[in-house]
């Protein structure tokens, strides 16, 4: 029994050294993640049975993911603002609270400090030396993962902007069309980040390593795998597939955040523009990320990273 | 022109026949349609049948396309069932010749234009003739809720080993009875939803519902009629295998009434849903009844299995390894009970668990992950129902020696090994990270193909047996038609005064 649990322990620990991680290689896109896309107020048609619904106001949207690059920086500049603190080797930072209605099954999320990012987990494409944020090597460009949504929404009202509303975020994915994917109606495997598309990321970097680049599928040829140009009518890349998104809206009565458009885990089913996958605002994942949205009239820079190839 | 006539009366009026086409359709359906979803997708299985049969599958409709393919599959479950249930209860001839034809026209025709309308272009025509396939058998259901009842002096037990009223009704045929009426209404939580189509209600699958904390009444319906149709599909072939072990005594007696209130009171909870937050609470406790039920019949079942390989060996004084062995001895009798209990770890348990830790685990995960739990935990109970239904049917095809062991044994190692991988993959959650997780998901995921894949193999060989068999002029099919029926113990023993009364116009 004694030999049999030995085995086992070793077979386990093979089996995981084998999935170990190669070392990542940066791979520059040429799409620049602090450009926003002017989303023009009007109707577009919302959910699976396309209900026609009215957004009255003219907003923007990032036209990527916020990358590891980005974050690292705003996590710097908030740690020297005192806006988030690390403890129990996590970050967090404070949550005023959302309204209790005590409905069955609602979780009660009272005012006070929450998670942002668990520094230690693997997942994590962020290092933390000597007192700083910064992005392990190769992963610059690729989105921010493993941020809950408390960490996500600290972001971006940090630099005064929002997480879109789930209405909000499918008009950018959508635009004006009935579609099911931003670009149409099919979706080819070097079109998006799913887990059908075996992308160049996959073959060179091992099963655990799935993100690509923000705005990876741009239509360009990376050392001969050719990609389509997988961008909405508003022009914003990653809006199927890649890694899930933090919405910004409170669900009353469940608190439930909901995410948006697939990831690399996904099956090409829910990459469409409306199916939600939902957690707790606390949850995080290597497959999960965030963009923002603001009013057209915000000129506040937002963090630069025309360095970034170096 | 004889042959044509014999095979037409074997496929159409024998059970046999009945069943084997049922079976035949449903495990065309799932090696056809099965290889559109999962790793067929990424091995571009899919696109290769998709051009091949011309198959229009939108991206939009894919919701609907699913539950299109749910029923048909379900549909033809529930005729073999209604099969087994009018050879196995007493009736009159005509009674169950008009409910054998009745649904046999209904899955076919449902099965044909259901899949069509599902998967080869929206014709309203296929539409229509997929709600008459469904309402064909529903009336078969009538039918057969008429021909089940009990309170008629002609069924009244003679034999008492056999449960019973007081006034001698045989307390198993009401089982059915109950069974069958619950599934009626229950069909109806359906159908009056979707009357609703494109009128008020929108096509939605129920696992993409599951923390909306507002659904509509008809959601509520059709997620309730979901969950009781596939419970009473379970309870259905609960107490088919319980008369193919001619279930009877001490064990029988406590088993019926128990599994008729259980029956009662789970329906009774599905359907109250739409008005009420207590429907699980009456869930709950129907579920209790109706898993006692089923445990003393494998109890019961067990140690008939045990008696009589002993009594055919016989050993006189047996000691606990020479029961133990005979206990599995025959695969194919030991297996659907063995499937019964399995079921607790891999259906009943996780539902069970998730019920209790919704809040503080399940409801903490993302929606996807307690999606593939959800929809694991009711996939797992079909195929389970499946494997019972399979093994029952290679015992009526009257298949014997190693051929019969190795069927047996290798449907339940290989479901087993595949509904255990589907559990763990489900709850990995539990016990490997995120980051960590890729063995067990490549492994899950293989166990999962292996398992179900061997199952797969294993029925094309049967059915390719029988198909060769069908040109053979003296093959098994042509003594399945001179014997139609199954050589099974009907439900309890009819008095000699019902006997005589009916003997007329009634085969018992």
């Amino acid at each position: 029994m004694k030999t049999l649990k030995v085995v086992l322990f070793l077979s386990l620990v093979l089996a995981i050294s084998l999935h170990a991680e190669k070392p990542m290689q940066y791979v520059e896109t040429g799409v620049d993640p602090n450009t926003w896309a002017l989303v023009p107020a009007g109707e577009f048609y919302f959910g699976q049975h396309q209900h026609v619904k009215n957004i009255d106001y003219d907003y923007e949207i990032m036209i990527t993911d916020v990358t590891n690059f980005q974050y690292a920086l705003y996590l710097n500049e908030a740690l020297e603002k005192g806006t988030v603190y690390i403890e129990r080797d996590t970050v967090w930072g404070h949550h005023p609270g959302d309204p209790f209605d005590a409905y069955l099954h609602e979780w009660e999320i009272p005012a006070g400090d929450y998670p942002h990012i668990p520094i230690l987990n693997p997942g994590l494409r962020l290092e933390f030396k000597a007192g700083e944020f910064s992005p392990k090597s190769g992963y610059e460009n690729h989105p921010m993962v493993e941020v809950s949504w408390f960490g996500a929404k600290a972001y971006a009202d940090f630099y005064g902007y929002r997480l879109p509303t789930e209405m909000e975020w499918e008009k950018a994915a959508r635009g004006a069309s009935t579609n099911d994917y931003p670009w149409g109606n099919t979706v080819q495997r070097n079109q998006a980040n799913f887990i059908s598309s075996h992308n160049l990321f996959e073959k060179m970097f091992s099963d655990v390593v799935k993100t690509t680049p923000v705005g990876f599928f741009n239509g360009k040829s990376y050392d001969g795998y050719q990609t389509i140009e997988g961008i909405t009518p508003y022009g914003l890349y990653d809006m199927a597939g890649n890694v899930y998104q933090w919405t910004g809206d409170d669900h009353p009565r469940v608190h439930y955040r909901y995410m948006r458009g697939g990831s690399y885990q996904s099956y090409e089913y829910s990459l469409r523009v409306w199916p939600r996958n939902s957690a707790g605002p606390e949850y995080t994942s290597m497959s999960l990320g965030f963009r923002c949205a603001r009013a057209p009239e915000t000129t506040e820079p937002a963090p630069t990273n025309s360095d970034i190839s170096k | 022109m004889k042959k044509i006539k014999d095979l037409f009366h074997f496929f159409f009026q024998s059970t046999k026949g009945l069943i084997l086409l049922g079976i035949t359709s449903i495990s065309v359906i799932t090696a056809v349609w099965g290889m559109l979803s999962g790793p067929m997708v990424e091995w571009g299985v899919r696109d290769f049948v998709v051009n091949l049969l011309g198959m229009d599958l939108e991206s939009v409709e894919r919701s609907g396309r699913i539950i299109m393919l749910y029923h048909v599959i379900a549909m033809i479950v529930v005729s073999i069932e209604v099969y087994m249930i009018t050879s196995i209860v007493p009736m009159r001839r005509h009674q169950r010749a008009n409910i054998n034809n009745t649904i046999t026209v209904g899955w076919i025709t449902t099965t044909i234009f259901g899949l069509a309308f599902g998967y080869f272009g929206h014709n309203y025509f296929y539409h229509g003739l997929f709600l008459v396939g469904q309402s064909l058998i529903f009336f078969a259901g009538i039918l057969l809720t008429a021909a089940l009842y009990p309170w008629r002096k002609h069924f009244l037990v003679e034999n008492k080993e056999y449960a019973h009223t007081k006034n001698g009704y045989d307390l198993e045929r009401m089982a059915f009875f109950v069974m069958a009426l619950s599934m009626l209404i229950s069909a109806g939580f359906g159908a009056v939803t979707g009357s609703f189509w494109s009128n008020g209600h929108e096509t939605f699958l129920a696992e993409d519902l599951i923390r909306n904390p507002d659904k509509t009444a008809l959601q509520k319906a059709v997620i309730g009629h979901l969950h009781i149709m596939l419970t009473l599909v379970a309870v259905a072939i609960t107490l088919i295998v319980g008369r193919w072990m001619d279930f009877k005594g001490k064990l029988h007696k406590v088993a019926m009434p128990t599994m008729m209130f259980g029956t009662l009171v789970i329906s009774g909870g599905v359907w109250s849903v739409v008005w009420t937050h207590m429907a699980h609470t009456f869930i709950y406790v129907g579920s209790v009844f109706v898993m006692f039920a089923a445990l003393l019949l494998v109890i019961y079942s067990w140690g008939k299995l045990i008696k009589d390989r002993i009594a055919e060996q016989g050993i006189e004084n047996p000691n606990f390894g020479q029961k133990f062995i005979a206990l599995f001895h025959d695969p194919i009798k030991f297996g659907p009970f063995w499937q019964m209990v399995f079921m607790n770890f891999t259906v009943s348990g996780v539902g069970i668990f998730m019920a209790v830790k919704l809040e503080q685990i399940f409801r903490v995960w993302p929606a996807r992950e307690e999606r593939i739990t959800l929809t694991g935990h009711w996939h797992i109970l079909s195929a389970i129902i499946a494997t019972i239904i399979l093994m029952y049917y290679i015992d009526i095809a009257g298949i014997k020696g190693k051929v019969r062991k190795w069927l047996g044994w290798t449907i339940i190692i290989g479901s087993d090994i595949a509904f255990a991988a589907a559990t763990i993959f489900s709850m990995k959650r539990l016990f490997v990270s995120e980051y960590h997780q890729t063995p067990i998901v490549n492994w899950t995921m293989l166990a999962m193909d292996f398992g179900l894949g061997i199952i797969l193999v294993l029925v094309a060989g049967v059915l390719i047996w029988r198909l060769v068999d069908l040109f053979s002029p003296d093959g098994l099919w042509t003594r399945e038609v001179n014997s139609p029926e199954l050589d099974l113990e009907r439900t309890a023993v009819l008095t000699q005064e019902g006997r005589d009364a009916i003997k007329k116009e009634m085969e018992i």
